[in-house]
């Protein structure tokens, strides 16, 4: 619950309380959006628990938390992503209460989302892209002459100095990132949610970023802002909104008497308890099995960017290492890359398993040597959901249940029938198509297939993303009694408690470096915390 | 394997024999399954009909197998690219290519004929070999590297052929135009190889159904009510018995083709569900990227299936170029969308991951029998397509709906 329901400016207006800085001509005292006892459950998972949270006009709002703290899910509720029957509680924006079915009909109220991944179409210019949806046109023929020049006058708005015909595939993330809010103008846009918009970019367009939305505040355009970049939030914000585990925890007013820091956001993200909730584990750490050493990863179509940098990891027999990190600190492209080199072109680092210098070129490599990675996405890069269990748990090595290239199907069945105890698959037999099982399920399918790879080094990418709290204890025993059998696992999660709750060792990512290393004993959420949000400094650049 | 069969999975362990609502109920959940089948014998039964009986002639039979046998093996062929989410439209092309080498083989370098029907084989993996290796290597999309072979081997065939290679030796003709010898005499009118024959077919589908349904029983997996596999092998049986008496009865006896083809049928049902090959096209079709992230070569695997296609292409050329007595530059037209219909109807999935050689087989022999029953009743070429057409919209039609059924209930 808000400890602080009051909207801030019925409070404390701050354009009364503070001295004349760049924010908030709030003539109007009235919020723009209220959002009321919001409650939004997915199968097995209460995503949203009553939050309840309001917007003052003209303000840049902040909404912080750790991902899946249920932010985006929130701005999908909001922008009818989610439609209105899909969830409880009420919304009620420039007071009008909303029953949106669609992002049309929020947008059509001035709603308009843009989302971490843009969604503008590449082989089309950015005035194509700005009206797409909306054509400036006579009964069905377009207007070429009015749409140019449009979008050029909303580039202008936005800063952009690019030509209105130019195609979206020329521009980098940044200029995209200004497209789409050029969109959002064109569409009158009331109030602007904007996704991690500057997670993307770099210092330079995040900056310009920011000033943009300062000037929209000026013409009175209200923005959400969802960021984990806390020095922006505190640069820009005028309210912050902090969200954890699906609930709204707190309200902070950025322009009040007592200043809010950084480690003030920090504490309202991650203060929980941990009790009862990771089974106890006493780890029986051996020699080191694993060691990717100043391992360098770019980006696999804009080869410029440096998505790992200079990363050095180590795994030992028995030891569960966590890699925490907040989204895009290139946790999962440091993983894919040691693995086969599945992501990423011009890799450069050496990889070591038990002290001997392996070449990794392909996935077949990795498997062989004894690496295994359980994808983050398993829906996507981890099952095949039309084919049963038994083929799923057997597909990552073929080879031992099969003799010259033929199949051995009772020693396959045999093998995924053992598997299904020992997790406790909960399903009617092996027969079963992974599709149709649960997330937790899926998960344990997925674990098998790796474990049936006999690996030594298991990469764990989000093992418990998306299924529920019975499931993933199961989950930590699982992991635990892989350590207790000599194999290393790395763990990356985005859930810090977990984290905490499970590894001997943690190591921090942020912005592709590996920022921090902590044994269990020194690590803390906060401190993790910090290490994650670390930007890169000037020496680095 | 449909939708539908996912839903409320029968029990497992043997079954409640009697229970007339489980069979119902079986039966439902895998319409699609059973459909396609049960749609040949509606087919069948309609043509018998319509034509007084006489599609069902003897020798009518034997020549439907005859004339149908190269859509049986590019289907086969078909089904494996289609499953791995691509397409083949260059198999009409190959066919007249690999056709027009094998006659030339023969009547200008007056090779024996059987090495220029392995050679043909062999030139059929080539061809599969240029076309994969610019699918699975340099990654252009099937559709295009097969639209191109199509162009090609097209004009290729031409330049090469004129219009028609004739003079081929007996030995060649016969192997789509005889039967294999009576080697072991009558049994009343009934030819006693064909007997044979049928009775091993029967004996080895009864035996292999039995130790299949045995092995999953043992593990503890789902199968099907025992009446249903019983009504199963009887219906099996009574099939493969009525086909084996029609054919002792023809005047040749068991085509050649029908042994090829049978062969080829088991040998790649093989292939797909119980090699490490096969298991590979499954999960490349069904999920790509977590087949890559599973250690699966995708580019030797997609390579190889090419090459395979190139083959069984080589295969039904000889077969093909058989029959006619002749190569022409103009065979093989249309053989590509009657393979891929006929995969199509047969249950493969559109979007890959989904497919079986036996299904496929069905489809196939569906459209023979409407090929061959439109025949008998003179119905116009150009109507032939039509219906064709329609038939394949109408299965496929049918698919969809039922999965959607399926997900819905």
């Amino acid at each position: 619950m808000p400890t602080d329901p009051t909207p801030p400016s019925d409070r404390t207006p701050p354009t009364d309380s503070t001295p004349p800085t760049d924010s908030t001509p709030a003539t109007d005292s009235t919020p723009i959006l209220e959002m009321r006892g919001i409650t939004k459950s997915f199968p097995g998972v209460k995503a949203l628990q009553d939050v309840t949270m309001t917007v003052s006009r003209g303000q840049v709002h902040a909404i912080c938390g750790e991902n899946g703290a249920g932010k985006s899910t929130l701005m999908k509720v909001l922008s009818g992503v989610y439609p209105h029957g899909g969830y409880q509680g009420e919304i009620v924006f420039e007071g009008q209460p909303c029953h949106f079915k669609n992002i049309r009909d929020s947008e059509q109220r001035g709603i308009v989302i843009i989302h971490q991944e843009l969604a503008l179409s590449p082989y089309l210019s950015i005035a194509e892209n700005i009206f797409l949806g909306n054509e400036r046109s006579t009964r069905g023929v377009m207007r070429w002459t009015q749409t140019n020049k449009e979008a050029a006058r909303l580039l202008a708005t936005v800063g952009l100095d690019e030509q209105p015909d130019t195609k979206i595939v020329d521009l980098g993330v940044g200029k995209q990132q200004l497209v789409e809010i050029a969109k959002a103008l064109s569409k009158q846009v009331r109030l602007l949610i904007l996704d991690e918009p500057t997670a993307a970019l770099n210092e330079q367009d995040s900056a310009h970023l920011l000033g943009l939305l300062r000037n929209l505040r000026q013409q009175g355009i209200t923005s959400i802002m969802i960021s984990h970049k806390l020095n922006e939030i505190a640069a820009i914000a005028d309210t912050t909104t902090i969200i954890r585990d699906g609930r709204c925890i707190e309200t902070l007013d950025m322009h009040g008497p007592e200043p809010v820091t950084e480690d003030r956001i920090i504490r309202g993200m991650v203060g929980r308890d941990l009790a009862h909730r990771f089974p106890e584990h006493t780890p029986r750490i051996g020699e080191e099995l694993l060691r990717i050493e100043d391992w360098t990863v770019h980006h696999p179509i804009d080869h410029g960017r440096v998505v790992v940098e200079d990363a050095t990891v180590t795994v030992r027999r028995g030891e569960i290492v966590g890699l925490a990190g907040l989204m895009g600190a290139g946790r999962t492209e440091l993983a894919m890359s040691v693995f086969g080199r599945s992501y990423g072109t011009g890799i450069s680092g050496r990889i070591f398993l038990h002290g001997k210098e392996v070449r990794l070129r392909t996935v077949n490599e990795a498997i062989r040597n004894g690496i295994a990675y359980a994808t983050e996405d398993r829906k996507r890069y981890g099952l095949n959901l039309i084919e049963d269990i038994k083929r799923n748990i057997s597909s990552a090595r073929l080879e031992k249940v099969s003799h010259l290239g033929v199949m051995d199907s009772p020693a396959e069945v045999a093998k995924a029938n053992g598997f299904r105890k020992e997790m406790n698959i909960k399903a009617e037999s092996v027969d079963v198509p992974t599709g149709k099982l649960s997330g937790g399920n899926q998960q344990k399918v997925v674990l098998s297939k790796w474990l049936f790879a006999e690996p030594e080094v298991l990469i764990l990418d989000e093992p418990t993303r998306g299924i529920d709290v019975g499931a993933k204890y199961e989950i930590y025993e699982i992991i635990n009694t892989l350590a207790d059998a000599g194999k290393g696992v790395l763990v990356i999660s985005s859930e810090l408690p977990e984290l905490l709750g499970i590894c001997d060792r943690i190591y921090a990512m942020s912005q592709g470096r590996i920022t921090g290393e902590m044994p269990r004993a020194e690590a803390t959420q906060e401190g993790l915390m910090r290490y994650m949000t670390m930007e890169k400094n000037g020496a680095s650049r | 394997m449909s939708a539908s069969t996912l839903e409320q999975p029968p029990k497992t362990g043997k079954g409640d024999g009697g229970g007339g609502s489980a069979i119902t109920a079986y039966l439902s959940q895998n319409l699609q399954q059973y459909g396609m089948m049960a749609a040949l014998v509606v087919i069948v039964v309609l043509f018998q009909i319509m034509t007084d009986n006489r599609l069902l002639y003897p020798n009518n039979v034997a020549s439907l197998i005859q004339e149908n046998a190269y859509v049986l093996i590019l289907t086969i062929g078909m089904v494996m690219v289609i499953v791995a989410g691509h397409i083949d439209l260059s198999v009409g092309s190959v066919v007249a290519f690999i056709g027009g080498l094998c006659a030339l083989m023969i009547t200008d370098w007056n090779l024996p004929w059987l090495l220029a029907v392995v050679l043909s084989i062999a030139v059929g993996g080539l061809v599969g070999c240029w076309q994969g290796f610019w699918i699975a290597y340099v990654g252009i999309p099937a559709f295009i590297v097969t639209l191109g072979g199509m162009l090609l081997f097209r004009g290729l065939a031409i330049v090469m052929v004129g219009t028609t290679v004739a003079g081929l030796p007996g030995g060649f003709n016969a192997i789509s135009n005889h039967s294999l010898p009576n080697a072991l005499g009558f049994i009343g009118q009934l030819d006693g190889l064909t007997l044979v024959i049928g009775a091993v077919a029967i004996a080895g589908l009864t035996l292999t159904q039995w130790r299949s349904r045995r092995a999953l029983i043992r593990n503890d997996l789902r199968v099907e009510p025992f009446a249903a596999f019983i009504g199963k092998i009887v219906v099996s049986v009574a099939v493969i018995g009525y086909i084996t008496y029609l054919l002792a009865k023809s005047a040749g006896g068991t085509p050649i083709v029908l042994m090829i083809v049978g062969l080829l049928t088991i040998l790649y049902t093989f292939v797909m569900s119980n090699t490490v090959f096969g298991r590979h096209i499954y999960a490349m079709g069904g999920n790509l990227p977590a087949a890559k992230l599973s250690g699966v070569k995708t580019e030797r695997v997609n390579f190889l299936i090419f090459v395979n296609m190139g083959m069984l292409a080589g295969v039904a050329a000889v077969v093909t170029t058989s029959r006619a007595g002749a190569a022409v530059a103009a065979a093989g037209q249309n053989f590509e969308l009657d393979s891929i219909a006929a995969a199509f109807i047969g249950g493969t999935a559109v979007t890959g991951g989904i497919g079986k050689v036996f299904g496929a087989i069905i489809g196939a022999l569906i459209m023979g029998v409407l090929n061959m029953g439109l025949s008998i009743m003179s119905v116009d070429p150009a109507w032939q397509q039509a219906i064709k057409g329609l038939v394949l919209i109408a299965a496929v039609a049918f698919d969809i709906v039922n999965k959607r059924r399926a997900s819905a209930s």
